[in-house]
Formats: C-alpha cells, sequence, structure tokens
C-alpha cells in the first residue's frame, strides 16, 4: 500500500468510492436473476429505537432467519457508530453489517481529518446517502433499514432517524420500530409510550415490545431462556453511549415473562 | 531550444537538502518522550485549531514540524492510509512500521523527482501493549527514516534539545513529570520560558481502551503541570 497524497476530502465513503471502489458494498447481480432462486441469505428482523429521560433507547432482538429457518440465535443488529450515536439495522444481514462498518469508519474518519465530530444532523444524512447507494441492491432483495438514534449535544435531546429503502431520511418524535416484527413492536410503543420516562420504565417497555413482536412474529426472536440470550440495548445520553447490563436485561425479560405466566 | 544547465546530482541533492533544512529550522520543535503509561508529544504552537499533533489511528500518533500545508497534507494521508488498511483487513493490522516507510517512500520520491521538496519532519508513534513495545519514527525531509527509544526530537532546535533530554531523560517518568520535562526541553532548546497557554500535548495512553489518543485542554494541561511542580 502507498501513501496517496492526491485525494481530497474528509469522507471515508467518497475516498474508497473514487479510489478503491472495490472495497465499497456492491452487488452486480444481472437483471432478472434473483436472489431467491439460489439461496435466501440470513435476515435480521425488529429493530427498535425510543425516547426517554436521559436520551435514547435502542434494541433489537438476536435473531436471524433464511427463509423458514434459523440462521443465527445471537447475532447483534445494534451498534455503536460512535460516542454519540447508535445504529440498528434490519434486513438482510450481510449488506447490513457492511454498511455499519463502513458508517463507523466513515465517523471516525472524518472526526480525525476535521479534528471536530460530525452534528448528528450531518451523520444521519451521511447514512442515507449509504442506503441510497444500495437501492440496486435492494431490487434484488437485499434491503437495508437502519435506525440511527443518538444524543444531539447542540440541542441537548435524544433523536431518532428512520429511513426507506431509496435512502428517505425521516426524523421521528418518540419512537420508531421496523423489521418484521416493527409492526408488533409498534403497537405495544404506542400504546405504552410517555414522554419523559425514566430508564427503567424505557427499558421495561422496550423489552415489553421485543417480547411482543417475537409472539406475533416468526423470524423475530424471543428471550432464550435455555441458552441465556436476551435482546440487545444500548442507550445514548449526554455523558455517550453505553450498553445496558445483560444481568439487568435477563431480569426486566423474566419478570415480563412471569407476568404473562397464568 | 535552450539547453538546460548541467548540475551535478550531488551538488542538487546539497541545494534541496539545505533549503529544506533552512525552511524547517524556522519552526519550533516538537518533543515526543515514552512515560510509565504510554508515548506524549509536546509541541509548542501559539495557534490552538492549526494542530502539530494529531490522532492517526488506535495506538498511533503523528506529529509534524516546518510547513504546515505540508506536514496536514501528509497527516491526512495518513489517516486515509490507515483507515482504509484497518477497513479492509482489520484494526489490529494497522502498524506504524508500515505506515512509517509508506511515508518515508512518498516523501523521498518527492525529494528527488519534484524541484521543490518538502520543508518537514514528522514522527509516526505507536504505544505498544508493553513498554518495549512501543515504537517511535523520526522521517526526514528527504524521507530517510529513523527509530528511536526514550525520546525524540524534531524542528527548528532539535540538536540543542536532544542533549537536554540526553543528558536528563528518566525511563520511569510519570506521564505530569514527562510534560513538565518536554515543556523544559523546548525552553532549553530556544532559551526563553514557554507560556502553558501555547503548549499543544497529547498522549498515546496504553491504559485508554480503543483509541489510545487524547488531547490535552488548556485546563488539563495546568493542572497536569501544576502537579509535577507540587511533585518535583
Amino acid at each position: 500500500m502507498e501513501i496517496d497524497l492526491t485525494h481530497h476530502g474528509s469522507s471515508f465513503y467518497d475516498f474508497i468510492r473514487v479510489e478503491h471502489d472495490y472495497l465499497l458494498p456492491r452487488f452486480q447481480i444481472s437483471e432478472g436473476v434473483t436472489l431467491s432462486s439460489f439461496a435466501q441469505p440470513p435476515h435480521g428482523t425488529t429493530i427498535l429505537a425510543l425516547k426517554y429521560r436521559d436520551g435514547v433507547m435502542v434494541a433489537a432482538d438476536r435473531q436471524a432467519t433464511e427463509g423458514y429457518q434459523i440462521a443465527s440465535r445471537h447475532i447483534e443488529k445494534v451498534y455503536k457508530a460512535d460516542d454519540y450515536s447508535v445504529i440498528a439495522i434490519a434486513g438482510a444481514a450481510g449488506p447490513c453489517i457492511d454498511m455499519v462498518k463502513l458508517f463507523q469508519v466513515e465517523l471516525e474518519h472524518y472526526e480525525k481529518l476535521e479534528g471536530d465530530v460530525l452534528a448528528l444532523e450531518g451523520k444521519a444524512n451521511k447514512l442515507a446517502q449509504m442506503v441510497r447507494q444500495n437501492l440496486p441492491a435492494a431490487f434484488q432483495g437485499l434491503i437495508v433499514i437502519p435506525i440511527l438514534a443518538g444524543y444531539d449535544l447542540r440541542k441537548s435531546e435524544g433523536r431518532i432517524f428512520k429511513y426507506d429503502v431509496t435512502g428517505g431520511r425521516y426524523e421521528e418524535g418518540d419512537f420508531y420500530s421496523t423489521g418484521s416484527g416493527g409492526k408488533d413492536a409498534r403497537n405495544t410503543l404506542k400504546k405504552f409510550f410517555r414522554s419523559d420516562m425514566t430508564r427503567e420504565q424505557a427499558m421495561r417497555l422496550v423489552l415489553d415490545a421485543l417480547l411482543d413482536a417475537s409472539e406475533e412474529d416468526v423470524a423475530t426472536g424471543g428471550p432464550d431462556l435455555v441458552r441465556g440470550i436476551y435482546p440487545s440495548v444500548k442507550i445514548v445520553a449526554q455523558t455517550g453511549t453505553s450498553d445496558l447490563p445483560e444481568d439487568e436485561i435477563r431480569q426486566v425479560c423474566e419478570l415480563l415473562l412471569s407476568e404473562r405466566r397464568r | 531550444m535552450a539547453i538546460p544547465f548541467y548540475v551535478a546530482p550531488d551538488q542538487m541533492v546539497q541545494d534541496k537538502a539545505e533549503y529544506a533544512r533552512k525552511g524547517i529550522a524556522k519552526g519550533k520543535s516538537i518533543v515526543a518522550m515514552e512515560y510509565g503509561g504510554g508515548i506524549t508529544l509536546v509541541a509548542e504552537n501559539p495557534s490552538a485549531s492549526l494542530n502539530k499533533i494529531s490522532e492517526i489511528y488506535d495506538r498511533i500518533a503523528f506529529a509534524g514540524v516546518g510547513k504546515y500545508s505540508e506536514f496536514e497534507n501528509l497527516r491526512k494521508a495518513g489517516i486515509r492510509y490507515a483507515d482504509l488498511k484497518g477497513y479492509s483487513y482489520s484494526r489490529e493490522d494497522v502498524f506504524s512500521k508500515s505506515l512509517a516507510n509508506a511515508y518515508s517512500e512518498v516523501i523521498g520520491n518527492i525529494f528527488t523527482r519534484e524541484i521543490k521538496p518538502l520543508e518537514v519532519e514528522i514522527l509516526v508513534v505507536e504505544v505498544g501493549e508493553d513498554p518495549e513495545e512501543n515504537q517511535i519514527f523520526r522521517i526526514l525531509f528527504d524521507g530517510s527514516i529513523s527509530d528511536h527509544h526514550g525520546s525524540v526530537v524534531i524542528g527548528g532546535q532539535a540538536d540543542k534539545i536532544s542533549q537536554f533530554l540526553r543528558e536528563r531523560f528518566r525511563d520511569d517518568l510519570t506521564l505530569d513529570e514527562a510534560i513538565k520535562f518536554g515543556k523544559e526541553a523546548l525552553e532549553a532548546g530556544q532559551g526563553s520560558a514557554i507560556r502553558e497557554s501555547t503548549l499543544e500535548v497529547a498522549v498515546l495512553d496504553r491504559a485508554r481502551p480503543g483509541r489510545k489518543f487524547r488531547r490535552f485542554s488548556a485546563p488539563d494541561l495546568r493542572e497536569l503541570l501544576a502537579k509535577a511542580r507540587l511533585g518535583s
């Protein structure tokens, strides 16, 4: 590898697009051929984000499916993007994870080159461009639908951005959920959401919503008590991004399940 | 057609080197020093926004002296190099050795091929898991590269400062002692005191998870230097 003094600009995505396009997650499939004629790639399902008193909470179940098969019981769909933002992904697992990785490098790259962190709005827009670039692959079934949630240091509040397959970027006020069980989770969120919830209240609601999704949607995994696999939950507040401890998540899941027992 | 003048290669190299040295001599120096918890970089820089020290990757930092636009361009290219490597392989595969060699190559090529050489000297430093794995590389305007242990200086008054460091350097310094020592070394080089507000200081702190680089804000720096004064 050589040091390239000719490239300019602060975007890593643009850098590899122009100079090293073989590294871009891009899929060229001839027209008329769909992936279903070979095999379905693993798909990740329910992801959600909601605002609470300190910022935003982002969560997802841990299952990936390949058609009617379970591809993974412990896939990760919620990732720290940088110190003040979290990205959750639903869709074809491979392209999803590629996009997360590229997005993480993009944010760090910009920060190092410019000496400043992108505004949350800037991060959301950059992600929109990446989703839009994926549109040809989406036509072939390789859909990537992220949720970006973060803490806006300038506005001192948590914010949630949802995307459509064309890269359309929309800001959500209170909560959002997508993926195959997204609608089911959204119903629960809609019913029980209140503004200014505490961390504990928000956590209970988030896990309750995922539990409902897992009961209604075959592709969404519920808490796996046998193997000890629980949904992953991340929060972004003024102090930065952090994981909710697995122990706490397990306790709330067990409580919710025992409440449903009769 | 005009016949180009013949200039002997050694004369040309000498002229270019003299030109580059003159440019670099005008600027202030930077000291890099190993301490117990990692490596610190200390520079005098009246500008708070035009930095001389920067993060490259998880364990790697960069420092440059000379012409700002030139070492800034090298810094950015280094970040692109490291991020590209980390993205296409893995974060653990990004090492200072290959980066320093790549810098040496590109700076050396400019020195031989271009009419005007780069008026820069740079440092590429990497903090290791253990102090023995620390790496400090210095690359000069002609692409010549050398590796160092303990401490190293780049910039105008490098000779005087290195002598100061050689005489007094200990390998058991704490962070605040190392920064104070770096400041004293820079002062010895230019023969006058340096105001704390014009210091640019950063560390590669082995204890930090992930990205080891940290730049000190003015209040942090004041506190550290006050602590060092109390200690001595």
